[in-house]
């Protein structure tokens, strides 16, 4: 649904969109189209701006220079009260004093003329959020899953074009956050509401968006699907922020080949770099596989730890040829049970060429 | 670093909201000016000036300073304070220790005892002690021969009068103390002794400075004591009513509130400072301090804490008795006379009845105007500037005694030419005095509860397009309304007692009780005088008790969500 939908005219549209304090710059040059429909979420370590460019969306803190475009009004310089946004925050800000179906109707009051027709929508929005029996409870009564629902049903009253969640899963432990990934993204899906949401857990990012939307140090670093994100960062920094990665200093050595001290690999993404070019070059733990001796980009090395991750298995590897260096591998449990993996052993492994990636050195 | 991008600033468009918030502030900060600003200004620049308005530099001052009989009330006047604030800040160590680190029975009732003195007017141990150790006092003897009129008699009063602060302040420091220093230094080998020194002591050192400088002010700053027991000894504040009451020379009474806005400067300073200090004493994760049982000295404090409480209930008892007796010592026939205010000079029912009326104006309009500057100042956003300056202004009653204030305010008021005059003598004034002298304590307390409510609040109902005030109103109030009361009861109790500032601007027609009572004891009409002060407790007492019951009730009808 959403994917390739940035080709149409988009639903938000941020252009060069600045905002310091002081002499802080919290974002630089942000500019970045979503489209309707669309599930986009902000990633970042913290103090990376994406909190800041969610509130400025929302016109919380508005920014200090640059055009925020919402269904094509530009609404850059309005209050939060001009503009169509539901918000959940991080601490869900439910009115503790109010009852469910009070915190869930609270700004229908105004909207909806009649007392039924208000009765009828808060129902409707407490039975999408599975809490159809709580609606007399506060919330103090309510578990933090429950509570983050009612947040959401209360955001999504009034209709907005846009929601913003900012962290809406962090409060919560490891199993409901789980579950309400799920749910959160069935609902969104159902409703077909523009959806922004805030985390720095890289898993919900990866499980939940349509495309993420990676942040550092108030820039955007780069834009994609969660599976052009992971599969082919365009930068160190997402390289080594997304998933596990590893990082080797590397020399070029010729026509798409560069060397690791005495190893030297094919690198089809090097073609046309200047000999000698100092780079990096990165692999995926799980792209580093047991190899035959024909395979291509193969060599021996000795195995120095190994961890038991449960499904998975993983091993620190010293290429023979390069052994200043270390490389991190995961072989799934029934892989490692037939190559026979030992602490203090060897065992030759290939790094497919098409799976390396070429920075330039740090 | 990227240069920010070239382009335009974007200007936020305001909502309603924000005009509505602005205006509010701008209101807000405009009393406050009036109110609070302007009088102090008046008082300062009349301390420079001649009897016609000219100009005349410290002349003031000098002449002050050179006139031994005036001179002599600030020698006087410090050390009453010193000897009065090492008394009171002794005694309440100790008594806050036992309330804190034993496990003495009775601890929550002797906390109570201790805060007594709040709920009476200044004015009554000084009668109490006239009649304890007068010169027809129960226990005159205890004195061996010394007058109670005088130098004793003021400290005595002031012991009473102050020792709640102290104890306050100090149980507050003996209670943030982190329990796992204890352990630390027990494991370490240290003895009782030795834990005393090197944790309890510098734990509380700040706590100490607070209470001593906080009891230096009050007595300093205290008129009610010296003026019933001072007899012919002159301090600072006597000589202010002396020379604006009495002589009607203002620019005498100018120069000596300046000088007894010193003290209360420093004692400001010196609190904000320590309060400072005091917070980052205690983590997050620090341990609660729980007292081991000690039968000797839980015994010894426990009779401490008897003597004292004892010595408190005594001059409570000592009022009452003598305002239902027909003439004591001579004849103790109970009689209801003294309580017949109209026969008296100087009081009359009236003034009681003026006193509630002011009292529950004060409550009901303070509160308002304190939680809705407080919520102002806290929950909103923008106008950074604005909200500074009213933040400032809500600290200045804190460093300004009321005897202060209240010479500040005539001075203001009395001007003709002030558009403002037609407040002067009228019960209006009395009661924006009385608010903007207790506005302080009123304002932190709002400021805590705000503080404890999420912030975003204010962002979700933006969000959802309703306006601030409807919020205001149905969550931030109801969720506040435990503060909310406790601001009213505190500003009722303390308008019922005050007479440091209201003792300057009534008029006939807006006598007051606490005023009566010293009218009542200059005529002579001391009985009357310990009856009134005693109808004061007694209201103070009823007030306390229908709070505790109102707060149960609106508590149970408003913060039902607090149960789960």
């Amino acid at each position: 649904m959403a994917h390739g939908a940035d080709r149409k005219k988009p639903y938000l549209r941020i252009e060069g969109v600045n905002k310091s304090f002081g002499s802080f710059h919290a974002l630089k040059n942000v500019t970045l189209d979503i489209a309707e429909r669309e599930f986009v979420c902000f990633l970042g370590p913290s103090g990376c701006g994406k909190t800041t460019l969610l509130r400025a969306i929302a016109g919380l803190d508005i920014q200090t220079t640059g055009r925020i475009f919402q269904a094509g009004r530009d609404v850059s310089a309005l209050p939060p009260s001009a503009r169509d946004v539901g918000i959940v925050f991080q601490s869900y800000a439910l009115f503790p004093n109010l009852s469910v179906i009070d915190n869930v109707g609270y700004g229908l009051a105004r909207r909806s003329t009649t007392r039924e027709s208000r009765r009828g929508r808060v129902a409707e929005l407490l039975a999408l959020v599975n809490l159809g029996e709580h609606g007399a409870k506060y919330p103090a009564q309510l578990s933090g899953g429950q509570q983050q629902r009612v947040a959401l049903a209360r955001a999504l009253a009034t209709s907005p074009g846009l929601l913003l969640l900012d962290e809406p899963l962090s409060a919560l432990d490891a199993k409901v956050r789980q579950y309400l990934r799920g749910e959160l993204r069935a609902l969104q899906r159902k409703l077909g509401v523009t959806t922004v949401m805030v985390t720095h857990d890289q898993e919900e990012a990866l499980t939940m968006a349509d495309r993420i939307v990676v942040m550092n140090a108030g820039a955007i670093e780069q834009v994609g699907t969660p599976a052009e994100i992971y599969g082919t960062p365009s930068t160190a920094f997402v390289a080594d922020f997304i998933g596990a990665m590893n990082f080797l200093p590397a020399s070029v050595s010729g026509a798409g080949r560069a060397r690791i001290e005495g190893l030297e690999l094919h690198v089809p993404a090097l073609n046309g770099t200047v000999m000698g070019t100092e780079i990096t070059l990165c692999c995926r733990p799980e792209d580093i596989v047991p190899a035959d001796d024909g395979a291509a980009n193969a060599f021996d090395t000795k195995i120095s730890a190994i961890e038991f991750l449960g499904p998975n298995l993983r091993a620190t590897l010293v290429p023979k040829d390069a052994a200043s260096r270390s490389l991190t591998a995961e072989f799934s449990a029934t892989q490692s049970r037939r190559i026979g993996i030992a602490l203090g052993g060897t065992l030759r492994v290939a790094m497919p060429g098409d799976r390396l990636h070429v920075f330039a050195r740090r | 670093m990227t240069a920010i991008a070239a382009g335009e600033r974007v200007r936020p468009r305001a909502s309603r909201d924000h005009w509505a918030m602005a205006a509010a502030l701008v209101l807000i900060a405009a009393l406050l000016v009036i109110f609070v600003a302007l009088p102090l200004y008046t008082l300062l620049s009349k301390s420079f000036e001649n009897a016609d308005g000219g100009f005349v530099g410290l002349a003031n001052f000098s002449k002050f300073l050179t006139t031994p009989a005036l001179s002599i009330s600030i020698s006087n006047s410090l050390q009453i304070a010193l000897a009065a604030s090492f008394i009171t800040t002794s005694l309440a160590f100790v008594y806050a220790y036992a309330i804190t680190r034993s496990q003495m029975p009775l601890r929550a009732l002797f906390k109570g005892l201790a805060l007594l003195p709040l709920l009476a007017p200044s004015l009554l141990p000084g009668i109490s002690l006239v009649y304890l150790f007068g010169n027809k006092g129960l226990v005159k003897e205890w004195l061996m021969g010394e007058s109670i009129y005088g130098p004793i008699g003021i400290v005595m009063g002031e012991v009473f009068y102050t020792f709640p602060h102290a104890v306050m302040i100090l149980v507050t420091a003996l209670s943030i103390t982190d329990g796992r220093l204890y352990e630390a230094a027990e494991v370490l080998g240290a003895g009782t002794v030795r834990k005393f020194f090197t944790v309890t002591v510098p734990a509380v050192r700040y706590g100490l400075v607070s209470a001593f400088f906080v009891v230096f002010t009050l007595v300093v700053t205290d008129f009610g004591i010296p003026k019933v027991i001072g007899g012919n000894y002159n301090v600072l504040a006597t000589d202010v009513y002396k020379q604006v009451v009495g002589r009607n020379d203002f620019q005498m009474g100018a120069v000596v509130g300046m000088i007894l806005l010193l003290p209360a400067l420093l004692a400001f300073a010196v609190d904000r400072l320590v309060q400072r200090k005091q917070v980052a004493l205690l983590s997050a994760r620090a341990v609660p301090y729980i007292a081991k049982k000690s039968p000797g000295f839980d015994f010894a404090v426990l009779a401490f804490c008897a003597v004292v409480s004892l010595a408190i209930l005594s001059m409570f008892a000592m009022a009452a008795c003598a305002s239902f007796v027909k003439l004591w010592p001579y004849n103790l026939e109970l009689v209801w006379k003294h309580y017949d205010f109209d026969l008296t000079d100087g009081g009359s029912w009236t003034s009681f009845w003026n006193s509630i009326e002011m009292s529950a104006l004060t409550a009901i309009f303070g509160t308002a105007v304190v939680f809705a500057g407080a919520y102002l100042v806290e929950k909103q956003t923008g106008f950074k500037k604005l909200r500074g300056v009213v933040q400032f202004l809500c600290m200045i009653p804190m460093a300004v005694p009321g005897l202060v204030l209240g010479v500040a305010y005539i001075f203001f008021f009395v001007d003709q030419a002030n558009p403002l005059h037609v407040l002067y003598h009228s019960m209006a004034i009395l009661v924006i005095n009385t608010v903007a002298h207790f506005y302080t304590v009123a304002h932190l307390t709002a400021v805590t509860a705000l503080k404890q409510m999420d912030g975003e609040f204010e962002a979700v109902s933006a969000s959802l397009q309703v306006p601030v005030w409807r919020t205001f109103r149905r969550v931030t109030v109801p969720v506040a309304m435990p503060a909310i009361l406790d601001i009213s009861l505190y500003l009722f109790v303390s308008a019922m007692t005050t007479v440091s500032a209201v003792v300057f601007l009534y008029s006939p027609n807006t006598t007051l009780a606490s005023v009566a009572v010293l009218n009542m004891d200059d005529a002579g009409d001391v009985a009357p005088a310990a009856a009134m002060a005693m109808m004061i407790v007694y209201t103070c007492i009823a007030v306390r008790l229908a709070h505790a019951v109102l707060s149960r009730a609106v508590l149970a009808r408003t913060q039902a969500w607090r149960r789960r």
